[in-house]
């Protein structure tokens, strides 16, 4: 008697059918710079790391929950060093994964990002005080428990960007 | 003159026959004998009742003009919020009716906190009384939900963010959790779905549970009558008509007096509507002016102020427990901090009810719970940073000492005797 009252407040066919994917042109995306797009209604980062930046991925690694992305927040082909396919583009849900606020970006490195002065870029949840570094990877002893998710993604030629779609099929 | 009195008589003799109009209202004003010693404590209960009339009037009238649509229209603002701000500039008086709407919210907050610390200093919720406690708790409760769901309504940013950590709060829990604030949200994302279900919580769902239980709040304690500052039993010592000696008839003498602390209350409550509506950004936070943006969460954001010591608490826990996240420990602090007041009748051991009569060592754990109560909210308010997540933590274990210690030291309590019949201090 009670499941089609329950029921009827699960997401309704219009809403699992949304969230087709999205295609992104990032020629113009210079290094250091980001872009953030909208899929299924959640912002996706798109990062162009610098050298330096990347270079900071393996400085920071002791300090990480989850250095090696074992915990399965990121499809198979961005399980890597820079959880990503190209080395320098990053492409991750900018959704904090503790209670779901977006973080701000930190980009400028230490003591005059405010956080502290060993670091060494990411991000920073206003919400409850989360971490991340530059491949979205969170610091240990934060509310958040793992790291950004890495959404599905291919590219079709070398500046154009499809969010939400792989080429697993 | 006489023909117009024994119509009316006849009139009521007609409806008294039919429904029990004389003697619901001798039952529960005319005869309905409270003890004669209330004070200043004692108007918050019917102030209470005041505030939800005027949050249903004034939610009558919202509702005529507010849509709960989060799709953007011709100007790209979405419809929700242009509605709040249409109400505000267009409809006539609208501005009024909603600051007198979300003051009353801050407000409603205000007086029940009142009330309930009333029932904590004079053991208003000790035997015979537990149910009625147990159904003011669930009225907070339900008060707690309405809260929130009406502030997602106007889809300002805080609405927005507000919701999303809260919705999310839920996924903590083992296993069922992801599929729980899906279902909730009723999308993959707080949407338009949420939207529009939270608007059905908050004028159908949660005001008709909360009728239902003033009405039961309201009978219990007219079956067994009200307590009062000296914490003894007025019906223990009753006349040759068997009216309790220290009672007096409800109406008119509280009616009466209950109407100056209204006055009192609307003098408060018009200036906060005129003058400062928003608080200082405690009322309406500043962000909230901002239409909803999935994509960017405000830098600072907190709830609003009567939420905020139950979120300190669960911030304060940052140790995960039997191979669960903190996340999940942090929500069930949280819970467990508004469900335990419901266990006060059952914790309290003490020989009397009223702080008049009690014991150095109740008083002391009181006024460390008052205190830590009133951090942790302070605290709620403001960013996380790592000296006050240990005052929050040292803030939390208080609180909960304060209830779960109870039965050790109001038992070991050195109290003292309760007089014979109310006294006037």
């Amino acid at each position: 008697m009670a499941v089609p009252f329950v029921a009827s407040m699960l997401p309704s066919e219009r809403a699992k059918a949304a969230g087709a994917p999205v295609e992104v042109d990032i020629s113009r995306l210079a290094p250091g710079e980001m872009m953030t797009v909208e899929w299924r209604g959640k912002p996706v980062w798109i990062i162009n790391r610098t050298k330096e930046q990347l270079e900071s991925l393996k400085k920071v690694a002791d300090k990480l929950a989850d250095p090696k992305s074992d915990k399965k927040m990121q499809p198979d082909y961005a399980r890597n060093e820079t959880r990503s396919i190209k080395p320098e583009i990053l492409v991750a849900v900018g959704i904090c994964t503790h209670l779901g606020c977006s973080p701000s970006e930190k980009f400028k490195t230490g003591a005059e990002s405010g956080i502290d002065a060993d670091w060494q870029g990411g991000f920073f949840c206003p919400c409850h005080g989360s971490t991340f570094d530059l491949a979205g990877r969170v610091y240990k002893s934060k509310p958040a428990p793992d790291n950004l998710e890495i959404p599905p993604h291919m590219y079709l030629g070398d500046a154009k960007l499809v969010i939400g779609e792989d080429k697993k099929a | 003159m006489s023909k117009m009195t024994s119509l009316l008589k006849g009139t009521l003799n007609w409806v008294d026959e039919r429904f029990p109009l004389t003697s619901l209202w001798k039952e529960h004003l005319a005869e309905y004998y409270a003890p004669k010693n209330f004070n200043f404590w004692y108007f918050f209960g019917s102030l209470a009742l005041l505030v939800l009339v005027l949050q249903i009037v004034t939610g009558i009238v919202l509702t005529m003009h507010f849509k709960p649509d989060a799709s953007l229209n011709a100007s790209g603002v979405p419809v929700a919020f242009a509605s709040v701000e249409y109400i505000m500039r267009d409809v006539p008086w609208g501005w009024l009716i909603r600051y007198m709407h979300s003051t009353g919210a801050s407000a409603f907050f205000f007086v029940v906190y009142m009330h309930m610390f009333r029932g904590m200093l004079y053991g208003s919720y000790r035997k015979p009384r537990e149910l009625i406690w147990i159904f003011g708790m669930i009225i907070f409760l339900c008060l707690m939900a309405e809260a929130f769901f009406g502030y997602l309504l106007p889809w300002g940013q805080m609405s927005f963010w507000g919701a999303q950590v809260i919705v999310n709060l839920f996924s903590a829990i083992p296993f069922i959790g992801p599929d729980l604030s899906l279902w909730l949200r009723g999308d993959y994302v707080v949407g338009d779905a949420t939207l529009n279900r939270f608007f059905a919580f908050h004028v159908i769902a949660v005001p008709m549970v909360l009728l239902g239980l003033v009405a039961a709040h309201v009978i219990a304690l007219h079956e067994v009558g009200s307590n009062n500052p000296d914490g003894i039993e007025i019906k223990k010592k009753k006349d040759a008509q068997g009216i309790p000696l220290d009672g007096i008839p409800f109406h008119p003498y509280y009616t009466v007096k209950d109407i100056v602390g209204v006055v009192v209350f609307l003098m408060v409550f018009s200036v906060i509507v005129f003058f400062m509506p928003e608080f200082g950004g405690y009322f309406l936070e500043y962000n909230n002016f901002f239409p909803a943006d999935p994509l960017v969460t405000p830098l600072h954001i907190a709830p609003v102020w009567y939420f905020t010591p139950y979120y300190s608490i669960l911030r304060a826990v940052t140790y995960p427990l039997f191979g669960i996240d903190a996340k999940f420990w942090g929500v069930v602090a949280m819970g467990a901090s508004t469900l335990i007041i419901a266990l006060l009748p059952w914790l309290d051991r003490s020989p009397v009810k009223s702080i008049r009569y009690r014991g150095p060592l109740y008083k002391g754990f009181l006024a460390a719970f008052v205190v830590s109560f009133l951090i942790l909210g302070y605290l709620g308010m403001l960013g996380p940073t790592p000296l006050r997540t240990i005052v929050a933590q040292i803030c939390s274990v208080i609180y909960f000492a304060f209830f779960l210690l109870m039965p050790i030291y109001s038992s070991l309590d050195r109290c003292q005797p309760e007089p014979d019949r109310v006294s006037w201090k």
